[in-house]
């Protein structure tokens, strides 16, 4: 039963942005209900504004739309206006594009990019009528799987998913999809037990439930076993060899969303090695979009959009080989129709601020460069790979370009970090701050934002515990004292949600029941600071006897096993350790292009490389 | 892109479904983005950031649908209404409806500075008689001011709604649904809005009506 025109309408009278709710966006595609033979609803836990910004769920709509026999709608998570409505009326959470109830189904995915997000899945599921627990579900039930950068620790959320997809999904979910046409085909034999099972398989899928952990009497992990037959011990990201298709007919939202523009893909992966990132860690090997390609792309995109702006996308645009001849070209015909392009990741040199110079597109918003440290020693212990004469050239350029703002982003609390390293970075602010007020005048701004490292699952620094408060709140106000200057604006990131994030990206399964026990207390949208309510993750904890600080604040030994360690980014351990010995020692490893330093994806991967042919990835 | 300014088009369009949610901001970006998918010559205002000229005459309160919107746009290159009409089209979303086209006097006035007032038919369920709802227009109707207060810039503040009612009639009535037709003046004083008159009638909770904007009333002396 889907919801009637006008019973909706009585809904959206009553809360703010009712757009949210509606569907029927340019672009967005409405099947036959009852032609498809699995129907799968694509969920996002955050609002729709947030959740159509997501590139990864535009790709999956596309792809699994352009089967005839699958069917995939979009659900985000409800603002706390219509979650009211929704309980108060009785109504279920409904998909946008036929309005049928989340609960009507076969497959949710939810895309986890963001562990503040982890209230508002179980929400969702509630709102569906879906039981949250993945062990109380019956073979009626639809399939509850995640995919997304945060399943690379999918632990804390082991109780609730049916499977998580690790990796990239353009793949593994139409092969997910098929086996679960076969299985309900074929009169649903054997239950979910059965269809997890066989799912189970398929590599790049995880089924928290045919896993046992055992845990030490310190509360370490002392393993994680399979509990039932072909299951493997660990599991294997899945990866593309080559890059689909550009997504070129993704939704137009009418409503106006974080990002309102069109997405290229132009690359994946990143070659620089940062050891705090995640990204740059789990999204290996490296596989650029060939130009011609990429031009393509453009073309259709904006033809069948209508956007004025589209975003080249990757996690270091200045890295592509074809990158200036990109944005020459794209510029050059599109000049018409007033082309603007954005370059979301920069790096720092002078190669960039003629990037950006080609576009013009940041005059206004100021450009943006991410230092991250602000001692070179701190620098390379992150392994940034860029001395303060690589970012005062840039920064100089581009004032000389005629920019006169300039945005910079910097980390309190990273590993081996003193009081000297953060004076540095007000040191830094005060030069580039002269070196504007010289070059252009007064006017100059430099717009600082410092974020709070939080230590990462597979990366060098998940050995690392997070910064204790006091000595964070320390460094932010030292700096603060320091950079009191006209033209220098600083954000902070807030340390409650800092904390949250450290404790569920690094946490075990047994956080399943803390997660619970703070959305039944009434915890959702964390991610907002208005809603975030820390007391009552603290209260959940506690009650079930665990305490944050192991989690999020204590420095791990060598050879303690991990809660993901049987999840297998490619990226081997014994690299990983390498690479975190290096930083304490303050070594840099350069851009793997120039170099390998046996990460261990070559051979994790070879199969892969192989099918890539001739468009195998750069690594040496 | 291009700044010429050859011709202007006057567009009527209607709004129905997903597009009644939308802002008057939102629904601009939409045009626009439909009239570059249609490759439409537009003409762009100058300087440093361009955007093309669009000017819709009445914005459309969120939650409302329509019949009647009227946006004007400037072309820096000629074209025929009706070819204009059908590439528009077909890139128009689900809930925008090209109604008409026309071409009007690169000089001519603004109609949003000529606007007097707007015809709306007002649906609504409640549980009460036609007669019941006929009484009570009737006597709402006789008041000679209705004082009510409107939200504005942050506080609250007196108005009169019954000048703002030009005409308010009872339509019909099927199965609790009840049907009225509104003419309501705009102004510089601002504009009556149905729902306001559904308040003011006692008549149902919010989200219990719908009201379609019928018809645009705009001129030099009265329309």
């Amino acid at each position: 039963m889907s919801l009637s025109d006008e019973r909706l309408h009585a809904l959206l009278c009553r809360v703010q942005k009712p757009a949210r709710y509606v569907g029927g966006e340019w672009n967005s595609v409405i099947k036959d209900w009852g032609q498809a033979a699995v129907r799968l609803a694509l969920c996002y836990p955050e609002t729709y504004e947030i959740g159509m910004s997501n590139l990864g769920l535009a790709i999956l709509y596309d792809l699994v739309n352009r089967r005839p026999e699958f069917l995939a709608e979009r659900a985000y998570a409800p603002w706390v206006d219509m979650e009211d409505i929704l309980r108060a009326e009785g109504l279920p959470l409904f998909s946008l594009e036929t309005r049928h109830s989340l609960k009507e189904f076969d497959v949710l995915g939810f895309s986890l990019q963001h562990e503040l997000n982890y209230t508002n899945v179980l929400n969702m599921l509630d709102l569906a009528g879906i039981p949250l627990f993945a062990g109380e579900r019956s073979a009626q039930d639809p399939l509850v799987i995640a995919g997304g950068s945060c399943t690379y620790n999918p632990e804390p959320l082991a109780d609730f998913f049916d499977l998580f997809v690790i990796g990239e999904g353009e793949e593994v979910l139409l092969e997910l999809l098929e086996a679960f046409r076969e299985w309900k085909e074929g009169g649903r034999p054997g239950g979910r037990g059965e269809l997890l099972a066989r799912l189970a398989r398929i590599p790049g899928i995880y089924v928290p439930g045919l896993y046992r952990v055992r845990y030490n009497a310190d509360g370490t992990v002392a393993a994680i076993e399979p509990a039932a037959e072909g299951v493997p011990a660990r599991v294997r990201k899945r990866i593309v060899p080559v890059l689909g298709p550009v997504p070129t007919r993704p939704i137009v939202p009418a409503l106006q969303v974080v990002h309102d523009r069109g997405n290229v893909e132009i690359q994946r992966g990143c070659s620089r090695g940062c050891r705090f990132c995640q990204a740059g860690m789990i999204y290996r090997p490296i596989r650029e979009r060939p130009v011609p390609e990429v031009l393509r792309a453009i073309d259709d995109l904006l033809a069948c959009t209508g956007y004025s702006e589209v975003a080249l996308v990757s996690l270091s645009s200045s890295d592509h080989s074809g990158i200036a001849e990109i944005i020459s070209q794209a510029m050059a015909r599109h000049a018409e129709e007033g082309l603007a392009i954005s370059l979301p990741s920069l790096r720092i040199d002078s190669f960039s601020v003629r990037l950006a110079e080609m576009i013009q597109a940041t005059r206004k918003t100021g450009l943006t460069f991410a230092p991250e440290a602000g001692s070179q020693r701190l620098r390379d212990v992150i392994n940034k790979g860029v001395t303060e004469e690589d970012l005062l050239r840039t920064t100089e350029a581009a004032f000389a370009s005629g920019w006169n703002r300039i945005k910079l982003y910097f980390m309190l609390g990273l590993p081996t970090e003193t009081d000297e390293d953060v004076l540095e970075i007000a040191r830094l602010i005060r030069e580039i701050r002269a070196q504007g007020r010289a070059l252009r005048d007064r006017a100059v701004e430099i717009g600082v934002s410092v974020a709070t490292f939080v230590p990462k699952p597979h990366t060098p620094f998940q050995w690392t515990g997070l910064a204790p408060r006091e000595v964070v709140e320390h460094r932010q106000s030292l700096l603060r004292e320091q950079t009191r200057l006209r033209g220098v604006e600083l954000g902070w990131s807030d340390w409650e949600s800092t904390w949250l994030e450290a404790v569920l990206s690094r946490g075990d399964r047994r956080l399943g029941a803390v997660i619970y026990r703070a959305w039944r207390a009434g915890a959702r949208f964390d991610a907002w600071s208005e809603h975030l309510r820390p007391e009552l993750w603290r209260e959940a904890l506690a009650a079930e006897g665990l305490k944050a600080d192991f989690y999020a604040h204590r420095e791990r030994e060598e050879g303690e096993l991990f809660p993901w360690e049987h999840i297998d980014a490619g990226v081997s351990r014994r690299f990983l350790w390498r690479e975190y010995r290096k930083a304490r020692e303050g070594r840099l490893s350069p851009d793997c292009r120039a170099g390998c330093h046996d990460c261990g994806i070559l051979s994790a991967l070879a199969e892969e490389r192989a099918r890539a042919g001739e468009h195998a990835w750069g690594c040496p | 892109m291009r700044t010429e300014i050859v011709q202007r088009l006057r567009v009527t369009f209607g709004v129905d479904g997903p597009l009644r949610y939308i802002s008057v901001l939102d629904m601009g970006r939409l045009w626009e983005r439909l009239l570059r998918r249609a490759r439409i010559p537009l003409a762009y205002t100058q300087g440093f950031n361009p955007h093309p000229r669009l000017q819709f005459a009445s914005p459309l309160p969120v939650g409302y649908s329509s019949e009647c919107e009227l946006l004007d746009l400037w072309l820096a290159e000629r074209m025929e209404p009706m070819q204009f009409a059908a590439m528009a089209r077909d890139q128009a979303p689900r809930g925008l409806t090209i109604l008409q086209v026309e071409e009007v006097f690169l000089g001519a006035p603004a109609p949003q500075a000529l606007m007097h007032a707007a015809h709306y038919r007002v649906r609504f369920w409640a549980e009460i008689s036609g007669e019941d709802v006929e009484r009570a227009l009737d006597r709402l109707l006789k008041q000679p001011s209705l004082v009510r207060q409107r939200q504005k810039k942050g506080h609250l503040a007196d108005y009169d709604l019954r000048p703002l009612i030009q005409e308010a009639r009872y339509l019909s009535s099927e199965g609790g649904y009840h049907e009225l037709y509104m003419i309501l003046r705009t102004g510089a004083e601002g504009a009556g809005r149905p729902e306001e008159v559904l308040e003011a009638l006692g008549l149902p909770a919010i989200g219990n009506y719908t009201i379609h904007r019928v018809r645009l009333v705009w001129g030099a002396k009265g329309g």
